[in-house]
């Protein structure tokens, strides 16, 4: 047996020499058939002659070119699929790769994120043409935040909730009606919105504290619903389906973004120049992201985090080691709904209008899938999977020479849920735990054999 | 009779004495307990003294696990009381219980599977803010070398039997008074049963730790134990030293038929 497990590496190193003709004969052998089918379908074409009957003409040019491509591709095909099957066999630690993927991915992404709205006003021209990606930049950044949030409740404490959406629309509806009602600025109604969306979770926490799985993910998927049609049906409260519009901007702490003399561009001495409103806006919601993903990865070192991490691990055995599971199912939600109620104060903010509209199941679905994608736990993951949930349907505005193919009324981003549920099946096949999953196993061969 | 013999008894009563003498650790008094309308545990009487080591064995079924789980709040016992170290423990919350130096090692081990052996070890210590860590990890992988090699490793990637030792160092790691272990002998092979019955009467003599251990593989927990309880549906039915009950022809064909496992 000792010898045994060191083996199946020297066979394989050997067998990449000896494959060689193997592969060449296998792949030979396919020509070969595509031949034999060529011969009677491709080799022979009549024509109408010149004058009554038909003229046979021989392609045997065209069968060589078939089977010549034949060859080639079978035999790519099998040196790809040997090598797969070798990289598993000499346990390539998957998640290793991942995790050094995830090295040099977070300083990338970090640092395109710091820069973008410089790459964008150098790459578009002016700071006014590159407003697209900023926009973009700004709506990626707010499902980055809302991803790391949600990670916390699902990722980290293992609490499977569907109704996240509903402390993004507490934070929006907090920042909407304090700043139209009581003229409160933002600044004031940030942490006012981030407490009222954990006070929400602490409330949504209370009747769920013995609801495990799928049960827990129905009265959450519920809780999301109900502050939703609250939100609709209120219309005193909350202006009903209409929402509320004319909310106040964001200020430069205090400074309004305005052309006017104590406005932000004068104060500074700058060109008023109405992208700064938007830059800002970037930043500040870059700024949060970045607080959310700090606050996480300081908990999970913490005693709490580490309890979370054990709560999803095994309910009973934190009980009986003294770990109080109330509490730390209670701090798990409010600490993950007080970052959804930041990002719905900066929601409100960005787009001075709010409404039920915008809080329905499938930003849940969304953000959930960004968390699921990213790699239940993984930050990096998280904010690429973020990446490619939001930034990927906006690429298919940009395919309109498809138009050409499938005629005028050809719309490609109404194919968005279709491509999102291919995304989804193909994740599932291919990374069932997600892009990076930090806690994949990483038992090797070597060590089971032991 | 022999030296080594005539030792074991001197030790033995000794223990008997010491034990005496003392008011009982853990007290379970008429204790009933139900799943729904099914009694499970139908007034069970026993006690565990400080520095011994208790046995209680029986078959599938008996209420051996339930009594256990009873005794840590879960269920909570329906009638009867359960007082620890002269406070009545019996309407207190699992985590509560936890905090009062008794530690559990759960059956069917219950380690977190996707946190490091560390990470495990470090929950074990989450009671008293892990401020004895490093000293106690150490005494951990003393008392069991195989978690040294391994501390890095997640949890459930180990075999059954360091799963089983992951499990014990856990508990200790809260310094516990008195330790309960249900079932520690479960699905491992002999010879790593051996080494954790021999890691417990270790801690037992040396750092004088009460155990109070839930057992179906009679023969080596009464030969472990020095007192052992008998229970049969729900009851405690005979109670005596490890000896006796080892000795005991009821006990022999119902729990150690087969000869010696």
């Amino acid at each position: 047996m000792a010898s045994g497990s060191t083996t199946p590496i020297a066979v394989t190193a050997r067998a990449d020499a000896s494959a060689l003709p193997g592969l060449i004969k296998d792949a030979g052998l396919f020509a070969l058939v595509t031949l034999g089918l060529c011969v009677p379908i491709v080799s022979y074409r009549t024509d109408l002659g010149q004058g009554i009957g038909l003229v046979i003409t021989s392609r045997w040019g065209t069968v060589f070119a078939l089977c010549a491509a034949i060859f080639v591709l079978r035999f790519l095909q099998q040196l790809y699929l040997t090598g797969r099957t070798r990289r598993r066999a000499a346990h390539a630690p998957v998640a290793e790769g991942a995790s050094r993927l995830a090295a040099i991915l977070s300083p990338i992404t970090l640092g395109i994120a710091l820069t973008l709205p410089l790459l964008a006003a150098l790459g578009a021209g002016s700071l006014g043409e590159g407003r697209y990606w900023i926009d973009l930049g700004i709506l990626i950044l707010t499902y980055v935040m809302l991803g790391w949030g949600l990670n916390i409740v699902v990722g980290l404490a293992g609490l499977l909730d569907l109704g996240y959406v509903a402390f993004y629309a507490v934070g929006a509806y907090s920042y909407a009606l304090l700043s139209t009602v009581f003229g409160l600025s933002f600044w004031v109604c940030l942490p006012l919105a981030g407490l009222f969306a954990a006070a929400f979770g602490v409330l949504l926490g209370f009747p769920v504290l013995r609801l495990r799985g799928d049960y827990l993910a129905i009265v959450t998927l519920a809780f999301g619903e109900i502050i939703r049609l609250v939100l609709i049906n209120w219309t005193d409260f909350s202006g009903g389906s209409a929402g509320i519009s004319s909310i106040p901007r964001v200020s430069f702490f205090g400074l309004p973004f305005t052309a006017g003399e104590n406005g932000f561009a004068a104060t500074f001495g700058l060109a008023f120049n109405p992208m700064h409103r938007l830059v800002f806006l970037y930043y500040l919601i870059l700024v949060l992201a970045l607080v959310t993903n700090l606050v996480t990865l300081r908990m999970r070192r913490l005693p709490l985090g580490r309890a979370w991490e054990a709560l999803r691990e095994d309910e009973i055995a934190c009980r009986s080691l003294g770990i109080d599971t109330t509490i730390t199912k209670l701090t798990a939600f409010a600490l993950g709904a007080m970052f959804a109620g930041f990002a719905g104060s900066f929601f409100a903010v960005r787009q001075a209008f709010v409404s039920p509209e915008s809080f329905n199941f499938l930003e849940s679905a969304i953000i959930l899938a960004i968390v699921v994608l990213g790699g239940m736990g993984s930050q990096i993951g998280v904010a690429i999977a973020a990446i490619v949930m939001v930034g990927g349907p906006e690429l298919l505005r940009n395919l309109g020479f498809l138009k050409a193919v499938f005629g005028e009324g050809f719309d490609p981003s109404e194919y968005r849920l279709l491509l999102f549920g291919l995304a989804m099946v193909a994740m599932m096949v291919f990374r069932p735990r997600g892009l990076i999953s930090e806690r994949t196993p990483s038992v090797t061969i070597a060590e089971r054999a032991r | 009779m022999s030296v080594a013999g005539i030792n074991v008894l001197v030790e033995e009563t000794r223990a008997l004495q010491a034990a005496q003498t003392k008011a009982p650790l853990l007290d379970v008094r008429g204790v009933s307990a139900y799943y729904g309308s099914i009694q499970a545990l139908k007034g069970v009487d026993l006690h565990v003294k400080e520095g011994e080591i208790v046995a209680l064995i029986g078959a599938n079924g008996a209420g051996k696990s339930t009594l256990m789980m009873t005794i840590f709040g879960q269920p909570q016992a329906r009638t009867g009381s359960i007082t620890y170290a002269g406070r009545d423990i019996t309407r207190m919350a699992t985590h509560e219980i936890a905090r009062l130096n008794i530690a559990q090692s759960p059956e069917g081990r219950r380690i977190f599977s996707r946190m490091s052996v560390r990470e495990n070890l470090q929950m074990g210590a989450a009671v008293h803010g892990g401020r004895h860590f490093a000293e106690d990890l150490e005494r951990m992988c003393v008392l069991f070398p195989r978690l040294k090699e391994r501390l890095d490793q997640r949890g459930g990637t180990m075999s059954g039997g360091e799963q089983q030792m992951l499990a014990i160092a856990r508990a200790l790691m809260s310094r516990p008074k008195l330790l309960m272990l249900d079932e520690p002998s479960l699905g491992l092979a002999p010879l790593i049963v051996k080494q954790i019955f021999s890691a417990v009467r270790e801690l037992n003599e040396r750092e004088g730790l009460t155990v109070f251990i839930v057992e179906q593989n009679a023969y080596h927990a009464l030969k472990l134990a020095h007192r052992g309880y008998v229970m049969v549906t729900g009851a405690v039915t005979m109670s005596g030293t490890g000896r006796e009950l080892l000795d005991d022809p009821q006990v022999k064909a119902a729990y150690l038929e087969g000869g010696q496992h």
